[in-house]
């Protein structure tokens, strides 16, 4: 329960960061979800991710909405302000927020039902706005803390635990995103850490609205035979387009990479994503190419991962709309407020 | 004769270019120092239908609306039988005499000038032929009311200064009209404007202007809206003034964030977002955007987040009125949102304190760590209005209420954040990224303990729920207090009113001093209600409430929150859309009383 407080002694040797801070610096309260869940992998990717970036967890600011997924900001970086706003809405609270001070990086969590179903206009528009923040969806194809309906992102042919057919196509998010403009468009699978985690960190390091569909099956709903967000199905079926490295700004590049299929890509902090292609033809800055792939691989069957599309030439929120530099939180009564004077010459155009 | 008191009422069609001339006219009789009352009564439509404006001039600054026209400028033939009926005997029709019409009345005066043919004789496009008939009228009513020509020359010039090659075909057909009323009728009229000082320094402005402009000098720095009627100009204006005022001289970019929000709930989520992170942001909407509202309105309620609304009321229910004014969502917002919640609310009379309210809203709204909902109109918001010119204290910064910095930070052992540190209800917050190891929270809907962890523990919530009734309790020493208006001369009598009804209320009070009725009068100006506002109801006899809802609802929310007699609130109602005018309140007060007289068999209640 997330009220039990976790104890705070740990090693006395447990690495470091270049902060001084170790691992547990940037955990959270202890997890209330399911033994087992694939959140608690996502959560704990955030946390590796965040330490290896060296990341002062009072700079960062978790965003979410209702449901399993929208919990998980309890359960890390417990030194940074949280948000749990309300169902679908959590894209607003973070546009706002974004608005008031772009110097945070905004870390926004929520689950297939919160962002594919009741918010799916916000997330749409908090896309198309290109709001700087990274955007993960823990997607599990399940409402679990209502017990497991189906959601909108549950593919049609996985089956209900009770063997419940569902009707409708699913949404898939990651295609959604490239099609309405996001810069940085990935899939992970809350099983594959070596994957999740570099994806993460260069999510974390892109200046614009970063999305993550992390495959997080749900132990308790969804996670049966029939089921396509099952951990052995999709063990079976993921076929990763892309393999992720994230390099520091400071790191050297050592190439050890068979010849063209690495591309590196430098990000806004001047650190660098390394794309190892798993398939010669993808190119991940086309995004017609990685929305075809998308579809030729849910044709086969099977679920595209990696880092489907990358744009680092496009502008975030507060860039497109020309706002100052400094954040707007930070200006005072002498910036913001015209002086008397200014009122009465008002006064008098008013005459 | 009639000098400075009159009703004149344009009808035109919608989209033909009517508004600025109509809006010429009245601002050149504000200018001779003449107060002014325009109204726009418009339909919900771009292009085609009936459109009005009817505007008062009242030399004793009478200015609600006020029932029968003196003066009729009928120019839309879809309206014409309703507005020739519209005028009271005696009055005038002004209209163009090109097209041959049937006028069924004898008791009426007719000036036909024939607008069309005139401007067609001057004019080659079709579109200058159809915007100067506007004009033209206008200068036909120039000579037949003696306005000032010289100051309505005026007015044009400043218009299109820099555009100088309209001024000419605009003076031009002013003056088709002005001499053609000079040639062929006995000008001036027996009702007519002549130069005042009634004015005075008063300034002429819309409601949503002058609370755009008050989110300036507020310091707002994020709005965040949707469209809707009548509220879209409140943004509008925040933005026009913002380009004007809040442009950074270096960099020439933006001290200020204006979102076109995709809806009513994303809007109100970027407002909470921005002011849980420490920015001052607002939203504008009217009632249906309220209704999509709700559920964030709770959690700003819940969470302790500041919010400042505008909601400039239409008619309702449902999409109701949309073009016409209602002070109707009183209920909605008070108790907007499910489960137990309570908002501030405050209600502007005038466009000068929906400037001032502006700046106090924000105020407020982060010293009690609440939405603050500003309950306009439409009547207000779209309408210019007489009023006095705005005014800043500059020796006051904005109150930015109980926030924490790093340095308080550490002096604190254990931050609560909903911890009742002060004994007023009101606990410390803390903006994101102020301290690496301290002050960091969660903010949530569900039930919290005084540290913003989660709990289920019911005395919990059942404290945390109290303590947030111990605030808003304080919040009534700071919100706006009630006006008093005549001299307490202790009548038996109260009248209650609030937002737009008050520009009413003077002439109310005159015509029932001529029916020898004394009230006293309270005009309340925010929720949750001062003791004062119990006082005045526990120390009258018998008191008026006069709304412009169906359901009393202002009365009820009196009920519901103060130690009162239900019994002795008589509603006066007026829900018809249009703004209530001082003869409905009178005839209403009367009615209810005489009612009472034949109850009781005695006239005991009428005070002397």
């Amino acid at each position: 329960m997330s009220y039990i407080a976790k104890p705070k002694f740990h090693h006395p040797n447990l690495p470091r960061n270049e902060l001084g801070l170790t691992r547990r610096d940037y955990e959270g309260a202890m997890s209330t979800l399911c033994a087992g869940c694939g959140h608690d992998s996502v959560s704990a990717a955030i946390v590796e991710a965040c330490f290896e970036l060296n990341l002062p967890a009072h700079k960062l600011a978790k965003m979410s909405g209702i449901g399993c997924s929208s919990k998980t900001p309890t359960y890390f970086l417990s030194k940074s302000h949280g948000f749990n706003s309300v169902h679908g809405r959590m894209p607003s609270v973070a546009t706002g927020a974004n608005l008031a001070n772009n110097e945070l990086k905004y870390i926004g969590v929520s689950g297939d039902g919160d962002t594919a179903s009741i918010g799916f206009g916000q997330f749409a528009h908090a896309v198309r706005r290109q709001v700087d923040m990274l955007y993960i969806v823990e997607n599990n194809g399940t409402y679990g803390l209502t017990k497991g309906q189906f959601s909108a992102t549950n593919d049609r042919v996985s089956l209900g635990r009770k063997g419940q057919k569902n009707a409708f196509d699913s949404i898939d998010l990651a295609a959604i995103a490239i099609q309405l403009g996001a810069s940085f468009v990935g899939r992970g699978f809350s099983g594959d850490k070596e994957q999740l985690v570099p994806m993460i960190k260069a999510a974390l390091s892109h200046k614009g609205f970063a999305f993550i569909d992390v495959i997080s099956p749900c132990v308790t709903f969804n996670n049966h035979n029939g089921s396509t967000k099952s951990f052995e199905f999709f063990r079976d079926n993921e076929r990763s387009i892309t393999a992720t490295d994230y390099i520091a700004p400071r790191e050297t590049i050592t190439a050890d990479y068979k010849e063209g299929s690495v591309i590196d890509v430098t990000l806004h902090d001047s650190s660098t994503v390394r794309l190892r292609k798993l398939d010669a033809n993808y190119d991940p800055s086309d995004s017609a190419a990685a929305l075809q792939h998308i579809m030729k691989h849910e044709e086969l069957g099977e679920v595209a991962t990696g880092l489907l599309y990358l744009n680092v030439e496009d502008t975030e929120l507060k860039e497109k709309m020309d706002i100052v530099n400094v954040p707007l939180n930070s200006l005072g009564v002498t910036e913001l407020r015209p002086d008397s004077n200014k009122l009465e010459s008002i006064n008098k155009s008013l005459r | 004769m009639i000098i400075n008191d009159f009703v004149i009422k344009f009808a035109n069609v919608n989209g033909s270019g009517s508004a600025s001339a109509n809006a010429l006219f009245a601002k050149a009789i504000f200018r001779m120092g003449v107060p002014v009352a325009p109204k726009n009564i418009f339909p919900s439509n771009i292009q085609g239908l009936p459109t009005w404006f009817e505007c008062r001039v009242n030399g004793n600054g009478y200015l609600g609306r006020r029932d029968g026209i003196d003066i009729m400028v009928a120019m839309n033939p879809q309206s014409w039988d309703e507005d020739i009926k519209a005028i009271l005997p005696g009055g005038y029709l002004l209209y163009d005499s090109t097209f041959i019409r049937e006028i069924d009345r004898d008791d009426i005066k007719t000036i036909g000038v024939p607008l069309t043919q005139l401007c067609n004789e001057r004019f080659t496009i079709p579109r200058e032929r159809q915007l100067f008939k506007n004009v033209a009228y206008v200068g036909a009513l120039t000579a037949l009311l003696d306005m000032d020509f010289d100051i309505i020359k005026g007015m044009i010039s400043e218009q299109f200064r820099g555009k100088d090659k309209l001024i000419a075909p605009n003076i031009d057909a002013l003056e088709i009209g002005r001499n053609y009323a000079l040639k062929y009728f006995d000008c001036p009229l027996d009702v007519r404007v002549e130069t005042s000082d009634a004015v005075g320094d008063q300034i002429l402005i819309e409601g949503n202007a002058a609370a755009g402009l008050g989110c300036v000098f507020a310091g707002a720095t994020v709005a965040a809206w949707y469209p809707i009627t009548p509220s879209t100009s409140v943004a509008e204006a925040f933005e026009n003034y913002c380009h004007k005022l809040r442009i950074d001289e270096e960099t020439g970019k933006k001290k200020f964030a204006i979102v076109q929000a995709e809806d009513e709930l994303a809007a109100i989520g970027m407002v909470i977002g921005a002011n849980w992170n420490g920015a001052r942001a607002f939203t504008a909407t009217s009632g249906p955007g309220i209704s999509l509202m709700s559920e964030f309105l709770g959690l700003a309620y819940f969470a302790e987040v500041p919010a400042v609304l505008f909601n400039i009321q239409r008619g309702g229910p449902s999409t109701g009125m949309p073009t016409r004014t209602q002070q109707s969502d009183i209920t909605a917002c008070a108790y907007a949102s499910h489960g137990d919640t309570k908002h501030i609310l405050i209600f502007p009379s005038d466009p000068t304190e929906c400037f001032d309210f502006a700046i106090e809203a924000f105020d407020l709204a982060e010293r009690l760590q609440t939405p603050v909902i500003i309950m306009s109109d439409l009547d207000l918001g779209m309408n210019e209005w007489t009023t006095k010119p705005f005014q800043i204290d500059e020796s006051k910064g904005f109150d930015r209420g109980k926030v924490l910095d790093a340095e308080q930070l550490d002096e604190v052992e254990r931050f609560g954040r909903y911890l009742d540190v002060d004994g007023d209800g009101i606990p410390y917050r803390t903006y994101p990224g102020t301290h690496p190891e301290k002050g960091a929270f969660f903010t949530r809907g569900t039930s919290h303990n005084e540290y913003a962890g989660y709990t289920e523990d019911g005395s919990v919530n059942v404290r945390i729920m109290e303590r947030l009734v111990h605030k808003f309790n304080t919040a009534k020493e700071l919100v706006p207090g009630p006006v008093f208006g005549q001299d307490k001369q202790g009548s038996t009598l109260g009248l209650l009113y609030f937002g737009t009804t008050a520009i009413s209320i003077p002439e109310a009070m005159e015509m029932l001093d001529e029916h020898g009725l004394k009230i006293d009068t309270m005009r309340i100006r925010a929720f949750p209600f001062s003791r004062e506002v119990e006082d005045f109801i526990n120390s009258h006899e018998k008191v008026f409430l006069v709304e412009q809802n169906r359901d009393a609802q202002l009365r009820s929310l009196l009920v519901n929150e103060c130690e009162i007699d239900p019994a002795r609130i008589v509603p006066i109602l007026n829900y018809d859309g249009f703004p209530i005018t001082a003869k409905c309140i009178v005839d209403l007060i009367s009615e209810a009383l005489e009612g009472n007289a034949k109850k009781t068999g005695s006239d005991s209640v009428a005070a002397e």
